[in-house]
């Protein structure tokens, strides 16, 4: 009798599986749902979407989101894969990767959503207020090492950086670097708020964080991109400050629909002043 | 009912024995993709796909190295000497550097006249080096193409400078990748094997059974907190405190990944070797106890031969474990690939920068195939290392004639 049961439930058991597994057959194929938009990239991008996305939700009948970090790099390959809808990403799109979309035949759509200012960033106790775009590119690629070659104290430079899959390590290589590559001894850190926190544990430490991560426990240069003449601080909202860059929505013209709502209360003013209210810069 | 008993009892045996062949079938698909992925970078050119170098007509160099190319994009080769060319100025260029040397009309609408531009501006700077896009290639220009080394696998292995990002050309030279992994993993089992084996002994040997049935379970427990956790606690309180024991200018060194690593492989290690120290028959320690020999003695002389190859087992445990940890290990140790000359500078370890560029890199490109080695490398360590623990076991019980 025993054994009857046993034989019932173990059949039970695998009529329930095959049936879950044929309900969700689609689980491992494309991400079609209609009910979900995902979104994945940039880590600077990704407080402001996530407030972004608490806002939206709270209306009626819209649909949620999934808002994942890793990186630009992460989320415009995601995005390649077809695996998110929308990519964060705090770059432009390089070369290659403007080819590998037109390969696949995807039509990009890059779309603003925010300005962001870079923020070089120092511990408080260091007496350094301003450096120049020179010297801030002899610093990162190793050619002065020591603060007292830049007006501070007789201590050791050292170097905080991101790792090479963040938007803000191209951009400022790119920009502020002018195309050098970063000083081997640079320390690599995996976000924004990992820079912060290393900054202000290490008197001798200089990093690069986005101006929304920007806390009392780290304090921010003024930059001048004039040889000098004029130093500007970045929370200086009356002049431009040197170091901006645009922060992007990329996804496909075609496909991604659904995801548009979201994109245009992002854009719509009630959007605009969260991007205000958490730092940035609005594009408009 | 007989027949449908010895049907279901078939029906598990071949399910048990699928089960078996699915992962012996994944792990062996699993090492052919990560080799294949990893040796096909040790045919291609450091140099970025579907871009090309070319110099001046008048220029004797026709070959350069990664390291060379990247020095002279960074300012740090100034003259064609040190390359063994003319003395001229070195001159990079990279396409996108067009637009400061010809105005927009020059270059017509949508670019329309970039390869011409280019091929002028080759023929016009005798110390010019330019990197560009193969589908702007000039139609005519009077410089040459420079070939660049493959990478391979002396240099992959011998390279002081991982600059994967590098452009035109990246450098994948992995010692100070290697070198970083293998001096937090030794420290971490340095530190953690002779912890954890006491406090083994001390739970199956000298504790209390009430102590031991609160003890174990709270060591397995440790277990079971995420690295990210591990990394988090890590950034917070290992690194500040190393920074001021040690007196550092910074804190995030190798000593810091190693300090979490030890704690992380404790439970495995401690667990595992506990099993096998209480695995040894109760006869053995009550005769060397009837011998008059003293608990210490016993543990020393009988227990531990007894269970070395538990031991030995829980070793491997706790170095797979550290070597292969990456979340943990990525928020503390710095990551400055540069070759560590002590544990108290910071260190770029293998699988933390698998994690950090794997994002960034091309899927099928350099960079990800050069990731792959890397996890070729670490692979190949792991394995190292318990063949060398298998082969001291198996000498250690020839020696015994057991």
């Amino acid at each position: 009798m025993i054994s009857v049961i046993r034989v019932r439930l173990v059949a039970s058991l695998f009529l329930a599986l095959a049936v879950w597994s044929g309900c969700s057959g689609n689980w491992l194929g494309r991400r079609k749902h209609r009910h979900i938009i995902s979104i994945k990239g940039s880590d600077t991008v990704l407080p402001l979407v996530q407030r972004e996305a608490e806002f939206y939700m709270l209306q009626d009948s819209v649909p949620s989101l999934e808002v994942t970090g890793g990186g630009s790099g992460v989320g415009i390959k995601a995005l390649l894969e077809n695996t998110t809808d929308i990519a964060m990403s705090s770059r432009e799109l390089r070369t290659d990767e403007r080819l590998d979309f037109k390969a696949a035949q995807i039509d990009i759509v890059e779309q603003p959503i925010a300005y962001d200012a870079l923020a070089l960033v120092v511990h408080p106790s260091n007496p350094v207020k301003q450096l120049t775009r020179e010297q801030i590119e002899l610093i990162y690629t190793g050619r002065i090492t020591n603060w007292k070659e830049v007006g501070g104290n007789d201590l050791k430079i050292i170097l905080f950086s991101r790792e090479s899959s963040s938007g803000t390590y191209e951009f400022f290589k790119e920009h502020v670097l002018n195309k050098r590559n970063f000083s081997a001894s640079a320390l690599c850190t995996s976000s924004n708020g990992a820079i912060v926190q290393s900054v202000s544990q290490t008197p001798g430490a200089v990093g690069y964080t986005s101006l929304a991560h920007l806390n009392q426990a780290v304090k921010p240069l003024a930059v001048s991109y004039d040889q000098g003449q004029k130093y500007i601080l970045p929370a200086d909202t009356a002049v431009s400050y040197p170091i901006s860059r645009p922060l992007y929505f990329i996804y496909a013209r075609n496909g991604s629909e659904h995801a548009l709502p979201y994109i245009n209360f992002v854009l719509s003013e009630r959007g605009q002043q969260l991007v205000k209210d958490e730092g940035y810069i609005p594009v408009n | 009912m007989k027949l449908l008993r010895k049907l279901a009892e078939k029906l598990m045996e071949s399910l048990l024995t699928l089960s078996g062949a699915v992962t012996t079938a994944a792990v062996v698909l699993i090492f052919a993709y990560l080799f294949r992925e990893g040796l096909g970078v040790f045919s291609e050119s450091p140099v970025e796909s579907r871009v090309v170098l070319a110099v001046h007509g008048s220029n004797p160099v026709k070959q350069l190295n990664a390291d060379v190319i990247r020095k002279m994009y960074d300012g740090q080769i100034t003259n064609w000497k040190e390359a063994g060319g003319s003395d001229v100025e070195v001159v990079p260029f990279y396409q996108s550097d067009i637009t400061k040397y010809f105005s927009d009309s020059a270059l017509g609408p949508e670019f329309a006249n970039l390869p011409q531009c280019i091929g002028q501006l080759i023929d016009s700077m005798p110390g010019i080096i330019a990197a560009f896009d193969t589908s702007y290639t000039p139609a005519k220009f009077a410089g040459h193409y420079v070939q660049t080394d493959q990478v391979s696998l002396i240099s992959f292995l011998s390279g002081r400078n991982w600059y994967p990002t590098a452009k035109p050309a990246a450098q994948y030279g992995a010692l100070p990748l290697l070198l970083g992994s293998l001096w937090v993993c030794i420290a971490a089992i340095l530190i953690a094997l002779p912890l954890g084996l006491a406090a083994a002994i001390y739970i199956s040997e000298i504790a209390q059974p009430r102590v031991r049935r609160i003890l174990k379970p709270m060591v397995e427990l440790l277990a079971g907190i995420p690295s990210v956790v591990y990394g988090f606690f890590g950034l917070m309180v290992v690194v500040p405190a190393i920074q001021r024991i040690f007196n550092l200018e910074v804190g995030e060194t190798g000593l810091a990944g190693s300090v979490l690593l030890a704690i992380m492989a404790l439970p495995a290690i401690i667990s595992v070797s506990e099993d096998a120290l209480r695995s040894t028959p109760r006869e053995m320690k009550e005769a060397s106890l009837a011998l008059g020999a003293t608990q210490w003695q016993t543990i020393w002389r009988v227990v531990l031969p007894w269970s070395s190859s538990g031991i030995a087992a829980a070793a491997v445990l706790g170095i797979g474990r550290a070597v292969g940890e990456t979340m943990a290990v990525l928020m503390v140790t710095g990551n400055a690939a540069v070759i560590p000359h002590s544990l108290l500078e910071p260190v770029r370890t293998l699988p933390a920068t698998i994690a950090g560029e794997l994002g960034e890199a091309a899927q099928g490109g350099t960079h990800s195939k050069a990731l792959f080695a890397l996890g070729c490398l670490l692979f190949l360590i792991t394995l190292t290392f318990n063949l060398l623990v298998e082969y001291l076991v198996i000498r250690r019980r020839r020696a015994a004639g057991l």
